[in-house]
């Protein structure tokens, strides 16, 4: 196991530069960013420079790669346009997607697997097919629809939320948007579940369980619900990362200044230090997150075995 | 057992959201009402940071319209340029000028406003090595070619055209004839600055202090600052409330939508989806008044194919195919008004204002066919409007124009638009010269003056001139216009250049922007002056 673990580690360094890398080119090849900054009017060619220079964009682009990445590793991610360290942007933006994500997983894992549970065990019966609709409309609605509509509705209409979140983004601001940036992948998970269940729900091991005499609790908790959770628990392991970086569209929405919007006002504004740095971390949080999922198998199911 | 344990940890991580759910504090807007009322407005990220030279979009100068006061100030609702903290401006011959800084000013830390605020403040603002965005508006100034230079490093540090003579007093030396340059000095790149700035910039940064009627109390970057009243502050347009707290919002829609539901005072930029509501929510809460704001089609002069003696005919016919009133009235919702020359109604008709494009501007789908054949038709037989697809919506009404000018001449591909990106990527595209067809421009006035509409976009090699265009009847009246010391014959010099612009059809003017603000019934009084920027320090709260 900690050979294993090891071992994955290490995987972790080429996929980290590799993926880097990839960002910093595509930021790069968008051109030149000091053209935007000054507006609808052009930055006089002296100061341009002089600005170009400050922020490294007058070597070329391999060489600002090597600097950008023997920065990072001293915990220097370079500096935003608007004067501040890419790390206290960070700082601030991190902690508010974190807890936008962790209601977002929360809510995944407790309705979705309650749901998927609820429906894998009674398949074909009317709550099953309940479920099943609801499933279908929460995956066939765009996000940024949903979004709206909750706000319009909850936030202006019967005014039982703000519709903008605060600065500070405490967890109750973050309860409606942590749903709607869950909608989707929730419904994933009630469906992943539910198949995964309804499989497993004939296999000889349950047979055998149930045989035994458990307890109707215990043969659904310890020994169906611990199979079928593996495709639910990759799901949701790869579903971090994703929610973290797609959270743009719900932050827009709710007002949060969350990752998501760091990385959109870093795309607009062409912010090669703004993108890069958050995306490496993403980058980190990702491949952190799918080693925990792989490590999860080994505590779920004995039979898969780390040599 | 490993499933309990499960259990416990899956009940501990609810148990410690719900009560992170229950500490959370919610948030009230304002204080109290009356005069000491907090106003909550709408913000979006400064996009630099917040010095006076550096700043040059709307974000970072409502901040700096609050904070600093300078020489000059401009009327919110004339935009005629008064004398702020300038005693008097003297000049006889519109190249040397003394200026007399009023006695009594001070920063909000104590700090006294001198001639030497201001002159350390141009000479900061005027230095290459500080890397201000704005530097350029001290470029009339003698000595500013060795402080910034085009290339190299600069050779000296200070302007040699700037002179303290006396506390109170210095004189200022410019490089050519410009007699209305004393009211471009209301612009907040000319703002005086405290010595603090120079001490300790890093910490003036995080909390800039200026002269202006408020003080910024608290400052969070990305989200929030807090402006409260100055209660000391010398000047006659003290604040009327106590106070204006700038939030940050992702997106303007949902500044809106918090607007609507109660939590926030003012929104100064209602978002185009909005606007067909915007009437059944606010009524006359609703503001939409002209700004100094133009937007024109540019032409790349730099491209042969573009640039054939004769082609004027071709741009004017291009400008007659444009049904300007059709598009401002159904897809800007009249938040745009048709252009009749290349200024901005905000002048009035004494600032330069005049119907100078006549029926060039004028839809007229007979005429306007008539002129692109005898301009030589369309390089190429189809072009593209270049645009940014980031931001300003801009793709609906590239494709009306399109649309305007393909039915004016009967042809289905004499126009596409042509989406660009990030606005860097458009901006990058048009600086460097690679456009090859007519490109989307946009101007904000820096001062309301006729000759900050017409020199720094058309003037041959002039700063924002995108497309270089080029011409030697216009730059000789512009600089006759500059040297002309009796204002009114200025402006009809400058108006004449115009009339050479319009021949060439330099650039073809569209429509002239609105200011667009909601407000909620708590406050009241609120007005957007003629830089589209609402006049905070009027507003009351009830």
């Amino acid at each position: 196991m900690g050979r294993y673990v090891i071992r994955r580690l290490l995987q972790m360094i080429p996929v980290f530069f590799g993926a880097t890398l990839l960002i910093f080119l595509m930021v790069n090849v968008m051109g030149d960013p000091i053209a935007g900054l000054c507006g609808d009017r052009a930055c006089d060619p002296a100061t341009a420079a002089q600005l170009r220079k400050e922020f490294g964009l007058d070597k070329p682009v391999w060489q600002q790669y090597l600097t950008y990445m023997g920065n990072v590793f001293t915990g220097d991610f370079g500096t935003a346009f608007n004067g501040q360290p890419v790390t206290e942007l960070m700082a601030s933006a991190f902690p508010v997607t974190i807890r936008l994500t962790i209601v977002a997983i929360l809510f995944e894992i407790v309705i979705g697997i309650s749901l998927g549970v609820l429906t894998g065990l009674k398949r074909g019966r009317p709550v099953d097919t309940g479920v099943l609709l609801l499933t279908l409309v929460v995956l066939s609605i765009p996000t940024f629809v949903t979004g709206l509509l909750v706000q319009l509705l909850l936030g202006v209409k019967w005014g039982w939320i703000n519709p903008a979140v605060s600065p500070e983004a405490p967890f109750d601001e973050l309860i409606v948007p942590g749903l709607v940036l869950a909608s989707v992948s929730l419904a994933y998970v009630t469906r992943l579940t539910r198949t995964s269940i309804a499989e497993n729900k004939r296999a000889d091991y349950v047979r055998t369980a149930v045989a035994k005499g458990l307890p109707r609790r215990r043969v659904i908790g310890r020994h169906l619900l611990r199979n079928s959770l593996i495709p639910v628990v990759t799901f949701i392991g790869a579903d971090i990362g994703a929610l973290m970086g797609g959270a743009i569209v719900t932050e827009r929405i709710f007002n949060i200044h969350g990752v998501g919007y760091q990385l959109y006002q870093g795309i607009v504004r062409q912010n090669t230090q703004t993108v890069v740095g958050f995306v490496t971390i993403l980058v980190l949080i990702f491949l952190l997150a799918n080693l925990l999922v792989d490590l999860l198998y080994a505590v779920l199911d004995p039979r898969i075995r780390y040599a | 057992m490993r499933g309990a344990t499960h259990a416990k940890w899956a009940a501990l991580a609810t148990a410690v959201a719900l009560a992170a759910t229950a500490c959370g504090g919610g948030d009230d807007s304002g204080g109290g009402g009356g005069a000491d009322g907090i106003v909550s407005s709408s913000w979006g990220d400064p996009q630099n940071p917040l010095e006076p030279a550096n700043t040059n979009e709307v974000q970072g100068g409502k901040v700096l319209s609050m904070i600093f006061r300078g020489l000059k100030q401009y009327d919110p609702k004339t935009g005629e340029a008064k004398d702020m903290l300038a005693e008097k401006i003297e000049t006889t011959d519109s190249t040397n000028f003394t200026i007399t800084v009023k006695d009594g000013w001070t920063f909000s830390n104590g700090e006294k406003v001198t001639a030497q605020s201001f002159v350390d403040a141009w000479n900061y603002g005027a230095n290459l090595k500080n890397n201000q965005k704005n530097a350029f508006f001290f470029g009339q100034i003698e000595g500013y070619d060795q402080v910034h230079p085009e290339k190299g490093e600069p050779t000296a540090e200070t302007l040699s055209g700037l002179k303290v003579t006396s506390p109170q007093t210095f004189t200022v030396k410019l490089t050519q004839k410009f007699s209305t340059w004393p009211d471009t000095l209301g612009y907040a790149a000319f703002a005086p600055l405290p010595q603090s700035f120079f001490d300790d910039h890093a910490g003036w940064l995080a909390k800039p202090v200026g002269n202006g009627p408020y003080t910024i109390d608290s400052y969070a970057k990305g989200s929030q600052m807090e402006l409260k009243r100055w209660d000391d502050y010398p000047g006659d347009d003290k604040a009327k409330n106590g106070g204006i707290t700038l939030k940050v919002y992702t997106d303007n829609n949902t500044a809106y939508t918090d607007l609507i539901a109660g939590n926030l005072d003012l929104v100064d930029d209602v978002p185009a989806a909005q606007l067909k509501n915007v009437s059944a929510d606010l009524g006359d809460r609703y503001i939409n008044t002209p700004a100094g704001i133009i937007q024109t089609l540019s032409f790349p002069f730099y491209d042969p194919a573009w640039n054939k003696p004769g082609q004027e005919k071709l741009r004017q016919g291009l400008s007659m195919a444009i049904d300007r009133e059709q598009i401002t009235e159904t897809i800007f919702q009249k938040t745009r008004t048709p252009a009749v020359d290349w200024t901005s109604p905000v002048l009035g008709e004494e600032g330069g204002y005049k119907d100078v494009c006549g029926d060039f501007c004028k839809y007229d789908a007979a005429q306007a066919k008539k002129l692109v054949a005898e301009g030589g038709g369309i390089p190429g037989g189809t072009m593209k409007i270049s645009y940014n697809a980031d931001t300003g919506s801009h793709k609906e009404w590239v494709d009306a124009v399109c649309n305007s000018i393909n039915r004016a001449l009967g042809n289905n591909t004499a126009c596409v638009g042509n989406p660009i990106g990030t606005f860097a990527d458009y901006r990058n595209q048009v600086t460097t010269q690679k456009m090859t067809g007519p490109f989307r421009a946009g101007w904000q006035m820096d001062y309301p003056l006729i000759q900050n509409f017409l020199q720094p976009l058309y003037y041959t090699n002039a700063s924002s001139n995108d497309g270089k265009y080029s011409s030697e009847q216009f730059d000789k009246l512009v600089d006759q216009a500059n040297a002309e010391t009796d204002i009114s014959k200025a402006v009809g010099i400058f108006q004449q250049a115009e009339e050479v612009l319009r021949d060439d059809m330099g650039a073809i003017p569209l429509w002239y922007q609105n200011g667009s603000a909601g407000y909620s019934t708590r406050v009241g009084n609120v007005a957007l002056n003629p830089f589209s920027v609402p006049v905070y320090d009027a507003i009351t709260v009830n």
